[in-house]
């Protein structure tokens, strides 16, 4: 069975008991996104702070419907990204999107990535992409949309 | 007379390969696309060896024979649905395009009763695929008609206590799927067609799912235009086809402008060739219409009611194995009555893309997510579902790899 490459143990865990799953106020901003594919679908909120003069993750929440590699990955996605500044943020979510392109899923920095290297077993399957990246496009647009927006506007 | 599935098998090369390491190759995808038998890719390679040329504009021999492959395609598509008229029968490229050629066509006549405007109404339903609800939705913002439709029953079925509501004077087209991609659901189009003339109205039949299992006759069917595809019935993609009654594509202007759908053009006007070439602008994909033709000849040459009855009974039979697995859902009829033979479900606590993945990893293939069909899974209040479709070469192992493959995933995702 080459399944276990894909559905590492982690990926399982978060799939089953996703981390910050819920959504939650005040946030900066909302977006809906879509997997057109398959009709999975994310609601996620994004709550910036201001961290030493750059703005950071405070929280990001969601609301999802979708398979267990969507799911799992917004989980990871919302422990690597809480409290971090936002260009550290943007440096992981780069670094994520690379690892989904990669095709064989090489060499992913573990520094940077944390608990999402094991989706490099993803990468190799090409219909299931899309679904690591639901959540991240979601939390890249949300985050962008915050940051243009004037701090406090929405609490 | 019972069918030979092992021969027939041996006629579809693809299904000898092994796929994820090793593991032989179970087909259940085929109303996404259906394999390719020998005879037709045979057919496809002779014509690019032996015979290619542009048709109906090159004077030579090549030019000759190709225009007689191509045209002799149109004839074999004639005869499979049912009418001695060929020039009744359309190429397009897909299904998609044979709909919205439709469409479009209606949106841009001047005058008649394929008119359309404000206070008329467009009917399809839930059912259906993307491609029969787009195209009228697009009529109708163009036109300023209002787009209606029938509800699905929960048990998958359209409701047709609607039709004296939906069907009324004001209905100018009546869009329907003959047999769902979906539920597998084989919808009573003659009712609807009889009840859709009685007050005027013109009837399109979404026929991609029926006409691969020689499901048509377009003389008792009822319909005006008729819409499938290639690629599901055992020919290449990029070639589909829409039948219309000829005094309906006389009266239909032009779909595309271009090469070859002309009678004479000057700077400022143009005539129109008859139909069908009326609406076959440019160089048409004349080698998969000819392997079309090959595709036809071989359904034909095979006992069409014996192909059905196999079909029925792995339809039974996945009917009865699925309906065992603790937390499937059967989405549509669970009785092989009225259906065709794409089963979709949901399975508790797996989501279908993860479904089709353990299936994958077994070798079996199916298709995962609302397969175009999103406003019905809405309506059945499913977010995506697992569908596995069967064919003429299908077998009854397979149904049980299936089942067997939906009971792995279970335990693989810790549902049971």
């Amino acid at each position: 069975m080459q399944l276990e490459s894909m559905y590492q143990e982690i990926i399982l865990d978060h799939y089953r008991h996703p981390h910050h799953k819920g959504l939650r106020e005040p946030f900066d901003a909302e977006v809906h996104h879509v997997n057109p594919t398959c009709g999975d679908e994310v609601t996620l909120r994004v709550t910036l702070k201001d961290a030493g003069g750059e703005p950071a993750v405070a929280d990001v929440s969601y609301d999802a419907l979708g398979c267990s590699i969507s799911q799992a990955s917004m989980s990871v996605l919302t422990d690597l990204v809480i409290g971090k500044p936002v260009s550290e943020a943007m440096d992981i979510s780069a670094e994520f999107v690379e690892l989904m392109r990669s095709r064989d899923g090489a060499d992913p920095d573990e520094d940077v990535l944390g608990d999402a290297v094991v989706f490099a077993g993803v990468a190799k399957y090409p219909a299931r992409i899309k679904c690591a990246l639901l959540g991240w496009m979601a939390w890249k647009d949300a985050t962008a949309q915050a940051i243009g927006t004037p701090d406090g506007e929405h609490r | 007379m019972s069918m030979d599935v092992a021969r027939i098998r041996k006629d579809f090369p693809i299904l000898d390969r092994t796929v994820r390491g090793g593991r032989p190759l179970v087909y259940l995808d085929s109303a996404n696309t259906s394999q390719k038998p020998r005879q037709v890719i045979e057919t496809l390679t002779e014509f690019y060896e032996r015979h290619n040329a542009n048709i109906h504009r090159a004077t030579h021999e090549l030019g000759e024979e190709a225009t007689a492959a191509y045209e002799g395609a149109r004839i074999k598509v004639a005869r499979f649905i049912g009418t001695s008229d060929e020039t009744e029968v359309v190429f397009t490229k897909n299904i998609s395009e044979a709909i919205n050629l439709v469409a479009y066509a209606v949106g841009n006549v001047g005058a008649g009763r394929l008119r359309l405007g404000e206070g008329d109404e467009v009917v399809i339903s839930e059912m259906e695929h993307h491609s029969n609800i787009v195209p009228w939705q697009l009529l109708c913002q163009r036109t300023g008609a209002q787009l209606r439709w029938f509800s699905v029953t929960p048990d998958g079925r359209l409701d047709l206590d609607q039709a004296d509501d939906l069907i009324n004077g004001r209905t100018k087209i009546v869009a329907i799927s003959h047999q769902s991609n979906v539920l597998g659901t084989i919808n009573p189009v003659a009712d609807i067609a009889a009840r859709a003339h009685a007050v005027g109205a013109v009837v399109l039949v979404d026929a991609a799912q029926s006409v691969p299992h020689g499901l048509m006759d377009v003389g008792s069917l009822g319909a005006d235009f008729v819409g499938f595809t290639g690629h599901k019935m055992c020919g290449p993609t990029g070639i589909g086809v829409l039948w219309a009654r000829r005094a309906l594509l006389d009266e239909m202007p032009p779909f595309l402008g271009g090469g070859e759908m002309i009678q004479t053009v000057w700077m400022d006007r143009s005539t129109y060739a008859p139909p069908p070439h009326k609406f076959e602008a440019g160089t048409m994909p004349i080698a998969q219409a000819v392997g079309l033709g090959a595709a036809v000849d071989y359904l034909s040459d095979l006992d069409l009611s014996a192909v059905r009855a196999h079909e029925q009974n792995l339809v039974r039979r996945a009917l009865h194995a699925l309906g065992e697995i603790d937390g499937l859902r059967i989405l549509g009829p669970t009785e092989p009555v009225d259906r065709g033979s794409a089963i979709s479900f949901t399975l508790e606590g797996a989501h279908p893309h993860d479904v089709s993945q353990v299936l994958d990893d077994r070798g079996v293939a199916v298709r995962a997510g609302h397969h175009c069909a999103w406003p019905l899974h809405r309506a059945l209040g499913v977010q995506a579902s697992t569908r596995a479709s069967f064919y003429l070469y299908n077998t009854p192992e397979e149904v049980d790899a299936l089942a067997d493959g939906i009971r792995t995933a279970q335990k693989f995702f810790g549902v049971t």
